[in-house]
């Protein structure tokens, strides 16, 4: 009987551990997540032991502007208060909430620093998972809303976004001020995914702070792109670039922007569904390419990216 | 493929140059990448041509299936990573009938498979083929569903049998088909094998253990059968993820052709199902086959499949037009930007966010950028003129302003000239739009 050898890659490198969430024993009231760790090609047993969880963050704004609004309806009157919507999440399995204070804008509401850091706070009285937290993206606002969230959340380890190549200082120093980690995001490209963490290191930000977001296109708009220069950074980790070995955040809301998540079609089956769909495709897309953090808006999303993610071996 | 050095072994060595190359070193490290054609070297024995064209087939085999017009190409297959040059041929889906119903009943099913068809970014999307599954254990019946299913579409038939005498005469009675049959197992695969060398008919081999595929492999082309499929029967994704990259890599990384064919996986119902095809569309399945696709989830896949294998150089690109967003009137501006699909999603959905009524004017860069589009003077006040004249957009919009990406605002003052228009500089990024609509009012 023949024999085939198992084709294993010949990986030098792997990806950095973290740890998201301080525990009460480390000064925080967390229920940590560890992620990254990696030493081979994502949800191959015989090329990487390693158990891998998958990390699935639930969606939180503290306005409803640009929320999707089949995910407004599927959260109900918690939508409203973004301390009922994480507990609506933490209620729901999520690892994580991602929680983004849209309220800062000051092209909308324009609501103080510390009226933001009071919610970050509220939300981490109510529930014990890990927090990420996002300004408004408004670049200078979002400098003073992360210091003063960093300042507030000391000792909590959140995972502050986002360090842009044009604008990574504030949310690093807000990071490494305060024990937090960081997102370094970058435009759908490894070289400046590359950069991102290359410039946040020589800022003095341990590499063990930090978590790259390559933007993650959605299904039917761009989504190839994303799952290729995710595929790239992952094998480039692997093969032993320091700079590209840190974990990956994924963002899969974006897929409620496409039409056909959203607009009734002839044909194509029930508009919710679908919508649903739409987003978990993109999940799967995100875990295939090298994910490690995603973040899902639907709940019926993160229960098929976790229904996925168990599959393919994964933990939780 | 073998190295320059390996293939150099084999050529005459005369350095006559017959090949258009000076030397034959130079002709085998052509060679080697796929650059130059053994039949080129007018010189090279007979032995050294077999050894070479054993060698250089390819690691993965091409096997078709149907006939006419209606042909699937599976495998053909040469990267592990669509980044490292591109997925060739898209994973086909196929959607099961059963022979023991009754006709109506294999109309429905084939209706419902045609009703599955989307037209997207001036792609098609639709499923590929029909799997007919010999329940009834009679080869008239099986015909006779097969032929149903035949006189209502023309696409390529999959013949699903684990009786190899029905499978044998049925294949025979439909060769003209020449449809994919499945399958051969390690209980009857000199019979299966007879079969499909009789018909001439590509056949799939299953076992759930990759060492015994290899084994039906070698054995079936020992019959003289080399249309080969493998069906690895996957228990779960995890399983399914395993072994369609053992299979992948083994075939392209080792070129090891026991197992350098086409991989066929059967999906089973439920969301499960769904979520293993989704990764049999990223990790390298070229059939799947399905009992049912619920039309929710059957956009989802197909967009999915069409990311998956666009061509990495060639972006998938929006057809030059003028599109109405948040319904514009007369008194809506006209915005205008690339072709570039990703542009033009991004565009789009920022004025879907602003709730602004815009015209906007989509032009003509052949895929690329609006900076890179610029650069490569495909994007000039010329070709932007020429595509306002060929929307209309001047009819469309009387407001009489056209916003340019401020990434390219200096060449401002010569579409004024070009087309008599307002021309106001946008946003340098897209996320921009919706605070620059508001204010421009």
């Amino acid at each position: 009987m023949t024999q085939v050898p198992v084709p294993k890659e010949k990986w030098t490198g792997s990806i950095g551990e973290l740890e998201l969430g301080n525990s009460p024993e480390k000064g925080g009231s967390r229920r940590p997540v560890r992620l990254g760790g990696n030493k081979g090609a994502p949800f191959l047993s015989f090329e990487d032991a390693f158990p891998r969880k998958m990390i699935l963050a639930g969606f939180v704004a503290d306005t409803l502007e640009d929320v999707p609004r089949p995910v407004q309806e599927a959260f109900g009157d918690a939508v409203k208060d973004p301390v009922s919507w994480a507990c609506s999440w933490a209620s729901r399995g999520a690892d994580l909430i991602c929680l983004h204070l849209t309220s800062t804008n000051p092209e909308g509401q324009d609501a103080s620093p510390e009226n933001a850091a009071e919610t970050v706070m509220a939300v981490l009285r109510a529930v014990e998972l890990p927090l990420v937290v996002y300004g408004s993206g408004h670049e200078e606002k979002d400098a003073k809303v992360l210091e003063r969230v960093g300042e507030r959340a000391k000792g909590e380890r959140l995972l502050l976004g986002k360090a842009e190549e044009t604008a990574y200082k504030s949310a690093a120093a807000a990071a490494m001020a305060n024990g937090h980690a960081v997102i370094g995001f970058s435009n759908l490209d490894i070289n400046l995914a590359k950069q991102i963490v290359i410039l946040l290191t020589d800022f003095g930000v341990k590499k063990g702070d930090i978590v790259i977001d390559p933007l993650m296109a959605a299904l039917g708009m761009g989504l190839e792109y994303s799952y290729s220069v995710n595929e790239r950074i992952r094998v480039a980790g692997l093969a032993g670039d320091g700079m590209l070995q840190v974990p990956l955040i994924c963002d899969c809301t974006s897929a409620w922007k496409a039409r056909e998540a959203t607009e009734d079609m002839p044909k194509a089956g029930d508009t919710l569904e679908r919508g649903i769909w739409w987003e978990a495709t993109t999940a799967l897309a995100a875990m295939l390419s090298g994910a490690d953090i995603l973040v899902l808006g639907h709940p019926g999303a993160m229960d098929l990216a976790r229904q996925a993610s168990s599959g393919l071996g994964g933990e939780g | 493929m073998p190295t320059a050095i390996e293939i150099f072994k084999h050529l005459p060595k005369k350095n006559c140059g017959e090949c258009k190359y000076p030397t034959c070193l130079a002709f085998a490290m052509q060679l080697a990448n796929s650059k130059a054609k053994l039949e080129d070297c007018p010189h090279l024995s007979e032995a050294g041509r077999n050894a070479l064209a054993s060698s250089s087939a390819p690691p993965i085999r091409l096997v078709r299936f149907g006939s006419g017009k209606n042909v699937l190409d599976m495998g053909d297959e040469t990267e592990l990573y669509r980044h490292d040059k591109r997925f060739f041929h898209p994973t086909a889906f196929a959607l099961r009938v059963a022979d023991d119903v009754p006709a109506e009943k294999i109309e429905e099913k084939v209706d419902q498979a045609r009703s599955l068809r989307f037209e997207r970014v001036g792609q098609v999307l639709k499923l590929d083929a029909v799997e007919v599954e010999c329940r009834s254990g009679n080869v008239d019946k099986f015909v006779q569903a097969v032929e149903t299913v035949g006189r209502s579409i023309e696409w390529p038939i999959v013949l699903r049998c684990s009786d190899a005498t029905i499978m044998a005469e049925a294949a025979l009675r439909l060769k003209e088909r020449r449809p994919l049959l499945h399958g051969a197992h390690a209980g009857n695969a000199t019979e299966m094998a007879a079969a499909a060398k009789a018909s001439g008919c590509p056949l799939v081999l299953c076992s759930d253990k990759i060492d015994e595929l290899a084994d039906l492999v070698e054995m079936v082309r020992k019959e003289g059968v080399e249309d080969l499929v493998l069906d690895p029967q996957p228990r779960d994704m995890k399983d399914l993820m395993e072994k369609c990259t053992i299979i992948r890599r083994s075939a392209i990384r080792k070129t090891f052709r026991g197992l350098g064919y086409p991989i066929y996986l059967g999906m089973p119902a439920g969301k499960d199902g769904m979520l293993m095809a989704m990764t049999a569309v990223m990790k390298y399945g070229s059939l799947l086959s399905f009992e049912d696709i619920p039309a929710a989830q059957a956009l989802p896949l197909m967009v999915l499949r069409q990311n998956i294998f666009t061509d990495p150089q060639v972006p998938i690109q929006v057809k030059a037009d003028l599109y109405p967003v948040n319904n514009p009137g007369p008194d809506a501006p006209i915005l205008f930007t690339t072709n570039f699909s990703l542009t033009y999603f991004t565009v789009l959905s920022d004025i879907e966010k602003s709730k602004m009524p815009v015209w906007l004017q989509v032009v003509d860069t052949e895929g690329l950028s609006v900076l890179t589009s610029f650069s490569a003077g495909k994007l000039t006040a010329e070709t932007v003129k020429k595509a306002l004249e060929a929307s209309g957009a001047k009819q469309r919009s009387a407001k009489g302003v056209l916003v340019i990406p401020g990434m390219v605002a200096r060449m401002s003052v010569k579409l004024n000239e070009a087309t008599g228009l307002q021309v106001i500089v946008g946003p340098k990024e897209s996320s921009g739009i919706p605070k620059f609509l508001r204010t421009l009012g």
